[in-house]
């Protein structure tokens, strides 16, 4: 499947460097996705003069080279901003160029690569939440599967000062909100916030994200610990340096959550170390987003080819 | 009345912190009372992390803020409301929402390097008619001049005055001169200060900001507050008619207020301990405090070394989860030490 990349910065030079090595998300195999272009708007960007030197075209005309070469390019991967995102989203679908949506926009249905990989694969936009959104959902589901219902689950995320693009900082609240709804739509959670933090810490911080669940009367609680455990080595297929950092602990409370009052917490305090691609490690945040959204353009390419192989 | 400095309350704010964000609302109506009865220009309230702060990460409010805010916009009589707002954890929406009950202030608070974060919520605020307070915390984490970067991006956004917080009570006055007369060197609107007292330093250090030029003071009813507690509203006040400086605060109602209202509600007198000592010392978020205990009770660590590890891993306003990662470590270092035998010499 022929796809490019819109946006030349942090997450689309990283996201190119991974899609040309030639191995799919889990490293094992081979990538079904043939990059053509990093598309940029600012042509004396690092990212496209990277691009070229890496033997893809790097042009600086934005969006409209997409929608010009709609014939050479069956899926997009936008890593610009929600804005841009939200004003380009209906061009896409309109050229057939499926369109994987990095930013927050929250057109398209949200996924998840560890928990809803392939409930959209025809969908026309692909929604990937949010970095933190993709680091701790696989979490709140993890809780959620292992109890009855789960009425309030929140994350924080904290991410160094360095790995903060412009893009986050000028949309901090479509951070939260898209993230508290994967929570809750993905997640399973019934209530849900999200936190982001930014840590300006020299040597930068590696990104971390802690989630809590609201654990109900009568829960099995070495369930709630064994699904986390589980879902820490799902997650791990494609992103190796996702770990966490401490035991899964539960704590007692009571505690008044917004949906209602339970007696119990899991506190599960995540690290996620990138693979270094781009930006260094500690940029676990941009490395979980490309890595993600590898996955998921992976799924959809090998979707369609099933199905072409079946008509 | 013109004064010389405005006065800023947050005794229902920052106090909130060492109540465990447990406010009702006739703790609202009685505080908001007895300011505005003696002359407080502005009273802010919000959970204590800011509007939307309500969480496991920061502890849960009793009540909901938002009907404690409005309930602080009823009885007002001449004293303007104001709220607090930490972009990552509330929403520019909430301020359009607490604007429809009558705040008219609202202070966006961020760590004293990530300014550009507030560019939202501080337009948002403007364009509502609210007054926009750019509020940049751990001030002492940041030279003058990084202050002054930061304070120019806050001025650019619409912010009508910009406070430097001491969040960790960790500056000297020296600290605080130098910082104030950076920014009214450099910045057009006015400055203000928000002072802790894990130090001792306080009040000293209002003192000092408002001689450099600051125009803005703020402080809580007997000190309540995170850490070692705020600059006492009340000490201020009196503080600052010993100088002859204006204030236009009464601080007999104020300690009145003080003594009778906010001393009973309180769980543990505003003394500067050990841990609040510490806190101070090594330049760590003063809102930790009561979560450090806590976990140092459930994990059986020593508080201290939780917060002086904090202060290494140089975390921020905002990253509580840190907290508990800190005791389980520790906890899991001091089982190990005793596993191999190493404990008794440790």
């Amino acid at each position: 499947m022929r796809c490019a990349i819109l946006g030349s910065g942090n997450i689309g030079t990283d996201l190119m460097i991974k899609l040309l090595k030639g191995t799919d998300a889990s490293g094992s195999g081979t990538t079904p996705l043939e990059l053509v272009a990093l598309v940029g708007i600012d042509p004396k960007s690092d990212g496209l003069a990277r691009a070229r030197r890496m033997g893809i075209e790097g042009p600086h005309e934005g969006p409209d080279w997409i929608i010009d070469h709609a014939d050479d390019i069956d899926m997009v991967f936008d890593a610009t901003s929600a804005y841009v995102h939200v004003a380009q989203a209906e061009r896409y679908k309109d050229a057939g160029i499926v369109a994987v949506d990095l930013t927050p926009a929250a057109i398209g249905p949200k996924v998840i690569a560890a928990v809803n990989l392939t409930e959209h694969l025809d969908a026309p936009n692909i929604n990937m939440v949010t970095c933190g959104g993709q680091a701790t959902t696989p979490m709140v589901y993890a809780i959620r599967r292992a109890i009855d219902h789960l009425p309030y689950a929140e994350m924080v995320s904290t991410v160094s000062s360095r790995s903060a693009g412009p893009g986050t900082r000028q949309n901090i609240d479509e951070f939260t909100k898209t993230t508290s709804t994967a929570l809750r739509e993905i997640g399973g959670a019934e209530h849900s916030k999200a936190i982001i933090i930014l840590n300006p810490a020299e040597p930068p911080i590696m990104m971390r994200n802690t989630v809590f669940g609201g654990i109900p009367e009568g829960a099995d609680h070495d369930a709630v610990i064994e699904s986390i455990y589980a879902m820490e080595k799902d997650v791990q297929k494609y992103v190796p340096g996702y770990r966490l950092k401490n035991p899964p602990v539960i704590e007692e409370g009571p505690y008044l959550t917004p949906g209602g009052e339970v007696p119990h917490r899991a506190v599960v305090l995540l690290e996620v170390e990138g693979a270094g691609d781009y930006l260094p490690p500690y940029a676990g945040n941009l490395d979980i987003m490309t890595a993600a959204a590898q996955r998921v353009g992976e799924a959809i390419a090998h979707h369609k080819a099933e199905q072409k192989a079946g008509a | 009345m013109s004064t010389d400095y405005r006065l800023i309350d947050s005794t229902l704010r920052d106090g909130s912190h060492a109540i465990s964000h447990q406010y009702y609302a006739d703790d609202v109506v009685k505080i908001v009372q007895g300011l505005d009865a003696a002359g407080v220009q502005v009273i802010e309230i919000a959970h204590g992390d800011g509007i939307g702060g309500s969480s496991f990460n920061y502890g849960f409010s009793a009540v909901p803020e938002k009907e404690l805010i409005a309930r602080a916009c009823e009885v007002t009589t001449n004293a303007k409301i104001a709220c607090l707002l930490l972009p990552g954890i509330g929403l520019a929406d909430d301020l359009r929402e607490v604007n429809e009950m009558g705040v008219q202030v609202a202070r966006i608070a961020v760590h004293c390097t990530e300014a550009d974060i507030t560019e939202q919520h501080i337009k948002v605020a403007k364009s509502l008619g609210m007054e926009a307070i750019g509020f940049l915390m751990m001030a002492h984490a940041n030279s003058p001049e990084g202050l002054v970067e930061q304070a120019k991006l806050l001025q650019s956004y619409g912010a009508d005055t910009i406070y430097i917080a001491d969040s960790a009570g960790a500056m000297t006055t020296e600290d605080v001169r130098r910082r104030v007369n950076a920014l009214v060197e450099n910045i057009e609107v006015p400055i203000g200060v928000h002072a802790h007292n894990n130090l001792s330093m306080a009040v000293a250090n209002s003192i000092a900001a408002f001689e450099e030029g600051a125009q803005n003071l703020d402080g809580t009813s007997a000190g309540l507050g995170a850490g070692a507690g705020n600059c006492p509203t009340e000490i201020l006040a009196a503080v600052s008619n010993k100088y002859g400086i204006e204030t236009g605060v009464d601080p007999f109602v104020l300690m009145d207020l003080a003594e009778e209202v906010v001393r009973p509600l309180m769980p543990r007198q505003q003394v500067i301990d050990r841990a609040g000592l510490i806190l101070g010392y090594a330049g760590v978020y003063g809102s930790f405090l009561l979560h450090a205990q806590r976990a140092a009770e459930r994990y059986d660590v020593p508080v201290a070394d939780i917060l002086l590890e904090l202060g290494e891993r140089k975390v921020v306003g905002g990253q509580e989860d840190m907290i508990i990662d800190v005791a389980l470590e520790l906890a899991t270092k001091h089982a190990e030490q005793e596993s191999t035998g190493n404990g008794a010499s440790a």
